[in-house]
């Protein structure tokens, strides 16, 4: 398993907006395009270190940000 | 040359309006939130970012429910075409721009009723007629913020609460005051607010917006047109997600990116001492029109219960001759007619002729409105 986790998100609206908050908070996150073998969205997802998967969504959830699924990179 | 016209829209545009419009095609010119590559995810930054800025302007809670139109024009259609049903019934002012008039009298024939307010001919309105206008069908009340033609402003907030008492919401065309005059949407009670960025938001053309307040039940605003996203792609239904439902299309980056510049250049210049300064600009122009013999001057003639917007009419002249003798003669451009609103100008007496309007706006200078001031005279006497 790698060392990141991604985030996919209903619009990218919520995708920038995450990213923008989590940066706020100095989390190393990166906007990449949705990875085929999770979505066959055409839009973006947030990348982020599995290790902080769960203070990462703890600032969502608190921010009430709407996420769609949260998974583990092979 | 003197440009008396910003009602229509605001020129010259400040240059850090056309400075991020250039920029944002050379610094960011993907398709936001399409291709996933870094150009793209820049465009949807910046479209973010301004997302954030018209949120935060007019106090709005959610910068997910600022939805990104091509004008007011377009958001007053996606309210009200997606809003009412047949069956509902509408209350509006006599003050509407046909921004409003004409989605409301097309959804007139498909069954909706229509009551309209009548308004004073100085464009003020009575709240009590607001409240007698109310029925228990209700389901929307629509009023313009200030009028285009004689620039009074209406009592939105005491509107409002009228709507909310008897169940029914209101949406609120902004287009004059609109980075003009301050909004706060949940202090004034706005569920509905439509605006248009190339007036006194001083943004180009082809960007405007609709602001959903948080008491909008989104699943019975259905969206105007539907289509991609960038969102939700495996599906061949519209997504129901704030901004997208309502955003189908690659969007007008280089509009949002010249209206965020704009909402900047507002702020850093203060909303309010704009205000003051096109106050100031108004009254001279009231004070120096009124004096004239054979000018007549239309609405409330008091700064600061309007905007910047004065109308006249010349006696014994048409108002296109005046028009066209102050650009021809005087080099002062303004606008004359019945300015997209009928109902306005049948409210004041001045339909179907239509008055003169100048409209100084945020650049004006008082030596542009004296000029103006003095060419009018000159018209009269010959
Ligand atoms: C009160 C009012 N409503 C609507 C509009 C239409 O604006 P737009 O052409 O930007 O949609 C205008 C300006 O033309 C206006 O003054």
């Amino acid at each position: 398993m790698s060392q990141y986790g991604v985030i996919l998100f209903f619009t990218t609206s919520s995708a920038i907006q995450s990213e923008k908050m989590l940066l706020k908070e100095s989390f190393a996150v990166k906007l990449i395009p949705v990875p085929r073998e999770l979505s066959s969205d055409c839009g973006i997802a947030l990348r982020f270190d599995w290790d902080d998967m769960e203070r990462v969504t703890l600032v969502l959830v608190e921010a009430k940000v709407e996420t769609d699924s949260v998974h583990r990179l092979p | 040359m003197i440009y008396m016209d910003n009602a229509a829209t605001s020129w010259p545009k400040p240059p850090e309006v056309l400075r991020a419009m250039t920029e944002v095609l050379e610094r960011a010119g993907g398709n936001p939130g399409r291709s996933g590559h870094r150009l793209s995810i820049e465009a949807a930054r910046v479209i973010y970012d301004v997302r954030e800025e018209v949120a935060q302007f007019f106090h709005a809670a959610d910068p997910l429910r600022v939805v990104f139109t091509a004008n007011v024009t377009h958001a007053l259609n996606t309210a009200l075409l997606g809003f009412l049903d047949s069956g509902d019934h509408v209350v509006v002012s006599s003050m509407e721009h046909n921004a409003v008039m004409r989605p409301l009298r097309y959804l007139e024939q498909q069954g909706v009723f229509l009551s309209i307010v009548p308004c004073a001919p100085d464009g003020s309105i009575s709240l009590q007629d607001v409240a007698e206008a109310m029925t228990v069908k209700t389901r929307l009340v629509v009023i313009v913020h200030a009028s285009n033609v004689i620039g009074t402003i209406l009592p939105v907030a005491e509107i409002a609460a009228i709507a909310h008492s008897a169940g029914a919401l209101i949406l609120v065309d902004a287009a004059q005051t609109a980075g003009a005059i301050p909004i706060d949407v949940q202090a004034m009670g706005i569920d509905l607010l439509a605006f248009t960025g190339h007036k006194a938001l001083q943004g180009p053309p082809g960007i405007g917006g609709l602001v959903i307040g948080a008491g909008v039940d989104v699943a019975r605003l259905h969206p105007l047109m539907r289509g991609g996203t960038g969102s939700q792609s495996e599906l061949e239904v519209q997504p129901e997600y704030m901004p997208d439902k309502y955003e189908s299309g690659t969007p007008n980056i280089v509009g949002i990116a010249g209206l965020g510049a704009g909402i900047r250049w507002l702020k850093h210049r203060g909303v309010d001492a704009i205000r003051d300064h096109e106050k100031m600009l108004t009254n001279a122009l009231i004070d120096g029109l009124s004096v004239i013999p054979g000018v007549k001057l239309y609405g409330i003639g008091d700064s600061g219960r309007s905007m910047p917007v004065v109308s006249i009419a010349v006696s014994g002249k048409r108002v296109s001759e005046v028009g066209q003798r102050l650009d021809d003669e005087f080099d002062i451009l303004c606008r004359v007619g019945l300015h997209c609103a009928p109902s306005a100008h049948k409210t004041i007496g001045t339909f179907p002729e239509g008055t003169v309007r100048f409209a100084p706006g945020a650049l004006t200078t008082l030596d542009e409105v004296q000029q103006t001031i003095k060419a009018v005279e000159r018209i009269t006497r010959s």
